[in-house]
């Protein structure tokens, strides 16, 4: 491991940590502007933290030791997938331990974590979220990872830096493949990270919830927990896209610590857009009724098989 | 002096030692402290013994012997190749968790006597052990069928009831009718030189038409065993009705021999391969565990839901063989073991798993009485050592890292992102859309697991009952342990593992043996290019990240922790009720994919006092294939009825005619 590798693999899981609550701040920042209200402060989601971190916890009488270990385990699957996603250098260590199919694994598992946890307490919106969850998870999983497929079909790899390096590398062609799976993941990512049209952040109207139904019962630093990896996968996914759609100006070996000192700045402004674009498609579309989530999911788990077919009809 | 033995000699003594085992549950049949304290452990020695000798085999030449038993001038024969040698590894390590959960496990006054049960657990065992081992026709029909007789015997163990008998007699038929058609399979395998040894069949040279009939009888008959869809409807009526050590047994290790059987057929015995089989056993595969997977979704009964889980998990195993056959077909053997080994890593994952959940259930009904999924609840509190064995068992199962069913997933996953390389364009096209299904039906499976696990083990006790339940005794708790550490150690460690079935299946294929690359933490198989997985580095990085986070806050947080009643939003009253129930779970899935299920809705009218309102959901192969093949044979009957007349001169007319009739063929 050289000491520009070890660089960019710290690097990227703290400055994931850090900058994750930011994104989150970024994206209601937008969200308001475009709405005519006064936004918060890009600071807010970190005040959020301090202050649910300074609370005593409570925790329902007949809630289990998964219950209590759930946030950490959450928490600690989005470190580690922020670990392996090239999003600042593609030069990461972590990344042979886990490729793209791993990735989809992880997510996985902390989606299994968190509906397991909501299911503990025994109550209705519990047990409601967290069905709901696996309902959207169930669809949204096997649509990721035929995005990734697609990716990996292209670079003839699965290791995601790879992955992002070979499309980097490659002459700016517009791939017809790529341009179904992009769709696909834009809806996925929207309907996991709890987004309009699949589930309102902001609502606290409880039968329309769904991340919001999970994490009712907690309190204090495990719900900090659980909100602070709620912002790192929002994150992850983005870093997602960028790896796979707009892979161009992550730091390697080649380009020395000057490439990685440039993809900073640069992953901020691929960052501002995302969270801007993200607010304008939230303010634009309106909240599915939850039987309707299927069909929007089912929709994202098509285009990204259709992806798969157009590549291997055209591209091979 | 020493005395060397070879495997083979030790493998079969150690399933002798198992019939002796058995027998010997006759001399005190209804001690229960006998079969218990001292039959059962001694059955698992001989299950561990097993496991490691054909484990030591496994880098050896295959060797093969005659028995001089049996009828005289049909000895049997016994070989031990690597193909077996993993399959008896399978049987040795399962069986000896499951003997050792038994040991704990029956009760007084269950139907047939311990002695018996005893005696018919181990025949099952060494039936199995046979079916692996033999060499030629006649001995692995004579297994097959003293496994499936002596399992039928297992699952009517409560004979008393009349759901139970039933049950059994759907299982017996639908083994005969598949024994019937491997018998066929084997008939047309000898290719015209009558004779039946394997090797034999081997030396035979059949034409296409007559190769692809043979694979269809395999097929046909191994698929009834695995339960691959249609001949899937035993397995949800017998996995509840056995005791939870058989099923444990039936799900874990005797669905593998069918999976076995398939493998021998078509890649050691029909010479040559058609690609288009693959497509087969490809499309029946993925429909199997897709429609396993969402029937699995919508049980009540927690028997069920895995039995349902079970023909998933066999569907995704004849899916993976169908790839290997088309790659091998076209020509790419090495993408063939790819997609073998994967297959053979999830028949090992899924002998761990589906035991260790199905002796799960046996505990929880043991503790409480209850299949239902609508009367458990909350038994993390009352049960933890079951619950949390039971919930590393729910989370391999659900395909997630670092646990051992996302490693054969994943290999899986691997060999179809090769499926651009097929020649045939046609199939080139389809072969990912099987991935997609795969995908689907992984993520699926998590679903289900959230819905078994959350309802049984989480939440508030629905019943009053549940608050007596006790945890599992000594011996149970030992053999779910067992099988929990097997699923950490195949999770953690397939690059120990995989090399070693990579060189028993490049020897099956006669396809040069490859490197799986890396150091041992590392899989990084060569025939996939560029792609790593090491679970081990993930576990650690898991745990260091979850060991920062906790002690990272500490620095900041509020030590303070609380009990108090749950918030749920403020709303006073919050009852077990009112809790999502399973079947609550399942209607997102019975919604969805409404076409595939046979509902029937119960509605209550406006004006009703007392409303209920119950659905029913019910298989559509038994009014599409079952039940019109039952009218025909009655029809059938029915028509021939009038030949009985029931008057002896009749029946004597009938002879004689007969007779007149042969005599006029042999003139």
């Amino acid at each position: 491991m050289t000491p520009l590798a070890a660089t960019t693999q710290l690097l990227e899981i703290v400055g994931a940590a850090l900058a994750a609550p930011a994104f989150l701040g970024w994206v209601n920042q937008c969200r308001a502007w475009l709405q005519n209200r006064r936004a918060p402060s890009l600071m807010q989601p970190y005040r959020g933290l301090r202050k649910l971190l300074n609370k005593d916890a409570i925790l329902a009488t007949n809630a289990s030791p998964l219950f209590r270990a759930a946030p950490y385990v959450v928490f600690a699957t989005m470190l580690v997938a922020a670990a392996i996603i090239p999003s600042m250098g593609t030069g990461l260590p972590m990344s042979t331990a886990a490729d793209g199919i791993a990735l989809v694994g992880l997510l996985a598992t902390a989606r299994v974590f968190l509906s397991l946890a909501a299911m503990d307490v025994g109550t209705a919106f519990g047990t409601l979220g967290a069905r709901r969850e696996m309902m959207v998870g169930f669809l949204a999983e096997p649509a990721l990872l035929m995005v990734l497929f697609v990716a990996a079909m292209l670079s003839r790899t699965t290791s995601l830096p790879l992955i992002a390096e070979t499309l980097a590398g490659q002459a700016p062609a517009l791939y017809p493949s790529l341009a179904f799976t992009a769709v696909a993941f834009l809806l996925v990512m929207l309907a996991e990270n709890a987004r309009l049209p699949i589930d309102n952040p902001a609502t606290h109207l409880e039968l329309t919830m769904i991340h919001e139904a999970m994490i009712l019962e907690y309190s204090a630093r495990h719900l900090a927990l659980m909100e602070w990896a709620a912002a790192l996968k929002l994150f992850n996914y983005a870093c997602i896209g960028f790896a796979l759609f707009v892979p161009w100006g992550a730091g390697n070996e080649a380009s020395g610590p000057i490439g990685l000192l440039l993809a900073v700045p640069l992953l901020a402004i691929k960052l501002a857009i995302a969270g801007a674009a993200l607010a304008l498609l939230e303010i634009l579309s309106a909240k599915l009724r939850v039987f309707r989530a299927p069909e929007f999911l089912a929709t994202a788990f098509l285009l990204a098989v259709l992806g798969l077919l157009v590549h291997l009809l055209l591209e091979t | 002096m020493a005395v060397s033995f070879s495997s083979l000699q030790v493998c079969l003594a150690l399933l002798a030692a198992w019939l002796v085992v058995g027998f010997a549950g006759l001399l005190r049949p209804r001690s229960i402290r006998f079969a218990g304290r001292t039959l059962f452990p001694l059955g698992a020695l001989c299950g561990a013994a097993l496991a490691t000798v054909a484990g030591l085999s496994l880098g050896a030449a295959p060797e093969s012997r005659v028995l001089e038993l049996g009828l005289p001038g049909l000895p049997m024969h016994m070989r031990l190749d690597a193909l077996s040698a993993v399959f008896l590894v399978l049987l040795g390590a399962a069986s000896t968790a499951i003997s050792v959960f038994s040991a704990g496990y029956f009760r007084k006054g269950e139907g047939t006597l311990p002695g018996l049960l005893c005696l018919e657990y181990h025949v099952f065992l060494a039936a199995m052990g046979f079916v692996l081992l033999a060499d030629d026709a006649y001995s692995f029909m004579v297994a097959w069928e003293s496994m499936a007789l002596s399992s039928y015997f297992l699952v009517t163990t409560q004979h008393r009831i009349e759901e139970i008998r039933r049950a059994g007699f759907l299982y017996l038929l639908v083994a005969h009718v598949g024994a019937l058609s491997i018998l066929l399979g084997f008939g047309v395998l000898q290719g015209g030189s009558w004779q039946f040894t394997f090797d034999a069949m081997r030396a035979a040279h059949l034409d296409a038409t007559w190769a692809s009939i043979a694979f269809g009888l395999a097929l046909f008959g191994f698929g009834a065993k695995a339960g691959l869809v249609p001949l899937h409807v035993w397995l949800p009526e017998a996995h509840p009705a056995a005791p939870s050590p058989v099923s444990a047994l039936m799900s874990g290790v005797m669905l593998k021999t069918a999976v076995y059987g398939f493998l021998r057929v078509t890649f050691d015995l029909i010479g040559l391969q058609l690609w288009w089989w693959g497509l087969v056993a490809l499309g029946v595969g993925l429909f199997t565990a897709f429609y396993g997977v969402i029937f699995a979704a919508v049980q009540t009964d927690m028997k069920r839901l895995l039995a349902w889980s079970s023909i998933e998990n066999l569907g995704i195993a004849f899916a993976g063989i169908g790839l290997a056959i088309i790659f091998r077909g076209s020509g790419l053997g090495h993408l063939a073991v790819l997609a073998l080994v994967a297959t053979l890593y999830h028949c090992l994952n899924h002998a761990m798993m589906k035991s260790l959940l199905f002796l799960g259930t046996g505990s929880v009904l043991h503790a409480t009485g209850e299949r239902n999924l609508g009367r458990l609840g909350g038994l993390i509190h009352r049960m933890p050592w079951v619950a949390w064995m039971t919930l590393i068992g729910a989370l391999a199962i659900a395909g997630l890292p670092p646990l051992n069913g996302f490693v054969s997933e994943w290999l899986l996953l691997q060999a179809f992102l090769f499926a651009g390389d097929v020649p045939h364009p046609f199939a080139s096209m389809l072969l990912p859309a099987g991935a997609a299904i795969v995908a689907l039906c992984a993520a699926l499976a998590g679903y289900v697991m959230v819905k078994f696990y959350g309802v049984v083990f989480l939440g508030q006790p629905r019943e009053a009952s549940l608050s007596t339940a006790r945890d599992a005794g000594f011996a149970e708790r030992v053999g779910l342990g067992l099988l929990a550490l097997g699923c950490v150690l195949l999770g953690l460690f397939p690059a120990l593992i995989v090399p070693v079935l990579d060189g028993a299946v490049a020897g099956l294929l006669h396809v040069p043996t490859s490197r799986w690359g890396g150091p041992w933490w590392l899989l990084a198989p060569e025939r996939a290019r560029h792609a790593t997985y090491g679970p081990p580095a993930l576990c650690l990085l898991l745990v260091v990240a979850v060991v920062l986070s906790i002690y990272g806050l500490r620095l900041v947080y509020h030590r303070t922790v609380r009990r108090g009643p749950a918030w749920d939003c403020g709303h006073a009253r919050s009852d077990a009720r009112m809790q999502d129930t399973a079947e609550g779970f399942g209607q997102p899935i019975r919604h969805m994919f409404e076409p595939f299920f046979e509902m029937t809705r119960k509605l209550p009218s406006p004006s009703d006092p007392t409303p209920t309102y119950a659905v029913t959901v019910g298989d559509r192969a038994w009014k599409l294939l079952y039940l019109p093949i039952a009218t025909a044979v009655h029809a059938v009957a029915n028509a021939v009825a009038w030949l009985q007349q029931g008057r002896i001169s009749t029946y004597l007319m009938y002879s004689f005619a007969t007779l007149i009739l042969l005599l006029a063929f042999v003139l």
